[in-house]
């Protein structure tokens, strides 16, 4: 059976087989009905990379359930109940490469009730791709993933202005969204938003430019991925370095190494650290992958450091490097997203896990809700489910940590529930703090 | 094969003998580094969360990546868990002198939970002799962690081989019954990875989940990993059988209107010998399998797996009975 997609030509792209590529982690958000899943179905067949039989069981799965066109959703909607409902219950990860990039794609779900799903498809992302009706315009929904996006630590937006064959390619449409997009985007302090008009039932400007739209002469969203900057190669050794240690493996000789994935800057040999939260200084002697040794490690790689000194230096300790030292605390002011079914409320004991260690917490006070309509923050004394604040957490011994803005490892953290053991919140340690931090521009 | 390698020279391994001009923006480090640290860390975590892990090992090239990944997160020490092989019965011989060598090499310790046994012990149905054994893995895979009460399976699986599997956690839990249920996973928020289990629990951690076809085969050229020989091109007697090459066996012979024909073939993943098709191919070095399966048409399952053809929800199913 020959795939019949009234595409847009496909990419013309050679089957060249690039050895080394950069990693992008993007998380596709939105609301329900918006045509997310569409749109990474599309991304997906017109970057060839969807087999022909996973189209063939696509078309097939489209005809069986009535559906006279291709539909593309179907592609990432891996689930029975939700091929059954039409709609995304979790994050499907999908996996695309351009000639310099791999895109490992979380195609978060759109409902509000799968809040928590989202947060995990964008907790590790470097771009968010929104998804916006432009018949319908922003949407509470639209708006809740953005701004969960942008406290998660997502500096970039490409916002795809979806649909725009149904609003037959009006300029004013899209124009609404990139209004809208960049007022609410300045607002969350994010940095770079790029808006693309684009139709991903028909493919314009997906991956290929469309002539549909003689008034846009910006980046399709492919392009607009490619050019997102990658946090993970952009550590220095200006920025703070940091390795939560994992694991300690003893040599053969007796000496022992602190295995770990550095979270922050460049360890090098040489460096100087410090233990913590004990205190304890001493320098690196050598930095491995197994048997390779490395002049030096960048945030993002899983190593093993020697030291000069011989300390008693355990899992859930952290190694900090000279630049900007972290804080040993025992009380968090943090930002929450609360995922349980019922309300988080001050006095309930928890576990937080904050990088490799694990210890007894309870929620002390619950300072403050977000509205994320307003985007203020409302004096409030519980959460509810999938519900933004601000609380205290007290912990039963010091942890390591940086405030979440200047790293996403050392300022993370969940909350564990200690008698089911179900993760029941993201917490972002340091300030709820909306609003804009750079320039936000309008690309395009 | 190590001799047929043509080494991608921009890695870090390349990179580490003396200082780069420039280190600051040679601070990148490139897609498999990153994902080859994930894992790494994955293993870690896994190991210092859970009680008794074992990692899974079937003689495929994902179970061979995952050795060469224990190697890299734990050596010089011993590896944290054993190694588990839930065997078929149906097994490719190559596949299973692979197994021996590497596990001698490596000096760690093999479990084999075996199908045959738990049809001779009467948890499963005797499929009979032609009958895939594929999904009988999920019981004798079941009775092994009940017998040895691993608490943490590491498996080899990757979210682009299948759409339930694209739905899944990097750690998966499983109830008391094994099952995984789709519509209750966990948030899992950053690499913060909580590994804590209720009494009867279980989880699978896949630290090859954000990893290719090509991601695989591109790190194990790389990385120099050895495979068995039924991965590279080679002649061999097959079947054409539902559309696919299935290898004559002890357990696949030709049936009244088939015809045996002796064809040049390699295999894309490696399974119960009843259900895993070979493919056409005259890719016989790494390099040549890395251009194939860049250029290839059709996805790593479809081309290979039976058992996968059956409905389009067959993985989430078997899933759902406790499969890998």
């Amino acid at each position: 059976m020959a795939p019949n997609l009234s595409a847009a030509e496909t990419v013309p792209t050679e089957p060249t087989v690039p050895t080394s590529m950069d990693l992008l982690r993007l998380a596709a958000v939105g609301s329900v009905d918006d045509g997310k899943s569409t749109l990474i179905g599309r991304l997906l067949h017109d970057t060839k990379q969807l087999f022909d039989d996973q189209l063939v069981a696509v078309e097939e799965a489209s005809a069986r359930r009535g559906s006279h066109a291709v539909d593309l959703s179907f592609v990432t909607d891996g689930l029975r109940a939700e091929r059954e409902q039409g709609i995304t219950i979790d994050v499907a990860y999908r996996y695309a490469a351009t000639p310099t990039r791999k895109l490992v794609i979380a195609d978060c779900p759109g409902h509000v009730q799968y809040t928590r799903n989202m947060a995990t498809g964008a907790s590790n992302a470097d771009v968010a791709l929104v998804v916006v009706d432009a018949q319908r315009g922003l949407r509470d929904q639209t708006r809740r993933h953005t701004c969960i996006a942008a406290l998660l630590g997502v500096r970039h937006l490409v916002v795809a202005a979806n649909k725009m064959d149904l609003v037959d390619w009006d300029p004013r449409a899209y124009h609404r969204v990139v209004e809208d997009m960049t007022s609410l985007a300045e607002r969350l302090g994010v940095e770079a938003v790029s808006v693309v008009p684009v139709s991903a039932l028909h493919g314009d400007n997906v991956a290929a430019p469309s002539g549909k739209a003689p008034w846009y002469d910006g980046p399709t969203v492919l392009d607009a991925l490619e050019s997102v900057p990658l946090r993970t190669t952009t550590a220095t050794r200006e920025q703070p370095a940091r390795l939560p240690v994992q694991w300690v493996l003893r040599r053969p000789g007796g000496g022992r190494a602190y295995a770990g994935m550095v979270s922050g800057g460049v360890l090098a040999p040489g460096d100087p650290v410090v233990v913590l939260p004990g205190g304890r200084r001493a320098s690196i002697t050598s930095v491995t992958v197994a048997d390779r040794v490395l002049t030096e490690a960048p945030a993002g790689l899983s190593v093993a450091v020697e030291l000069d000194t011989d300390l008693d230096v355990s899992r859930g300790d952290l190694l900090a490097g000279p630049v900007g030292a972290p804080r040993v605390v025992e009380t968090l002011e943090a930002t929450v997203c609360w995922f349980a079914e019922g309300p988080l409320r001050a006095g309930t004991p928890y576990r937080v896990k904050h990088t490799t260690r694990v210890v007894p917490a309870r929620v002390v006070a619950v300072t403050g809700r977000l509205d994320v309509r307003s985007l203020a923050v409302e004096r409030g004394s519980q959460l509810e489910e999938n519900d933004i604040g601000t609380v205290t957490v007290a912990l039963s011994s010091p942890i390591v940590v940086d405030d979440y803005r200047q790293n996403r490892v050392t300022g993370s953290f969940v909350l564990i529930d200690p008698t089911t053991n179900a993760t029941v919140a993201a917490g972002m340690i340091g300030p709820l703090h909306l609003g804009p931090t750079g320039t936000t521009r309008q690309r395009g | 094969m190590t001799d047929t390698l043509d080494r991608p020279a921009n890695r870090l391994a390349d990179r580490v003998a003396e200082p780069l001009p420039g280190w600051r923006r040679a601070a990148g480090a490139d897609h498999l580094d990153l994902l080859e640290a994930h894992a790494i860390f994955v293993m870690r975590e896994v190991a210092a969360e859970c009680r008794a892990p074992v990692l899974l090992f079937s003689g495929g090239k994902d179970s061979a990546v995952l050795l060469h990944l224990a190697e890299k997160a734990f050596r010089p020490g011993r590896f944290p868990f054993p190694v588990l092989h839930v065997d078929t019965g149906h097994n490719f011989p190559e596949v299973v002198a692979f197994r021996d060598r590497r596990l001698e090499e490596l000096g760690e310790r093999l479990i084999v939970a075996s199908v045959q046994d738990a049809i001779d012990r009467g948890r499963v149905p005797d499929p009979g002799r032609w009958g895939s054994r594929n999904r009988l893995q999920s019981v004798a895979l079941l009775d092994a962690i009940g017998e040895h009460r691993f608490d943490a399976c590491i498996g080899g699986a990757r979210r682009d081989e299948d759409k339930a599997r694209a739905k899944e956690r990097v750690l998966s839990f499983r109830d008391d019954q094994g099952r995984w249920d789709p519509k209750r996973q966990r948030p899992e928020l950053w690499q913060l990875y909580s590994g804590q289990l209720l009494p009867g629990e279980h989880l699978r951690a896949f630290p090859l989940s954000d990893w290719t076809e090509l991601d695989v085969w591109q790190y194990v050229a790389r990385e120099a990993i050895d495979l068995p020989p039924i991965y590279f091109a080679h002649s061999r007697e097959v079947v054409e059988r539902d559309g696919m090459l299935l290898a004559i066996s002890p357990w696949v012979q030709p049936q009244p209107g088939e015809h045996v024909s002796e064809r040049t073939v390699r295999f894309r993943t490696v399974g119960d010998a009843t259900c895993t098709g070979a493919v056409a191919s005259e890719a016989a070095t790494l390099q040549q399998i890395i251009a194939e399966t860049a250029a290839s048409r059709i996805s790593e399952r479809g081309a290979t797996r039976a058992d996968d053809r059956f409905s389009e929800s067959a993985m989430e199913d078997r899933k759902r009975e406790g499969y890998f």
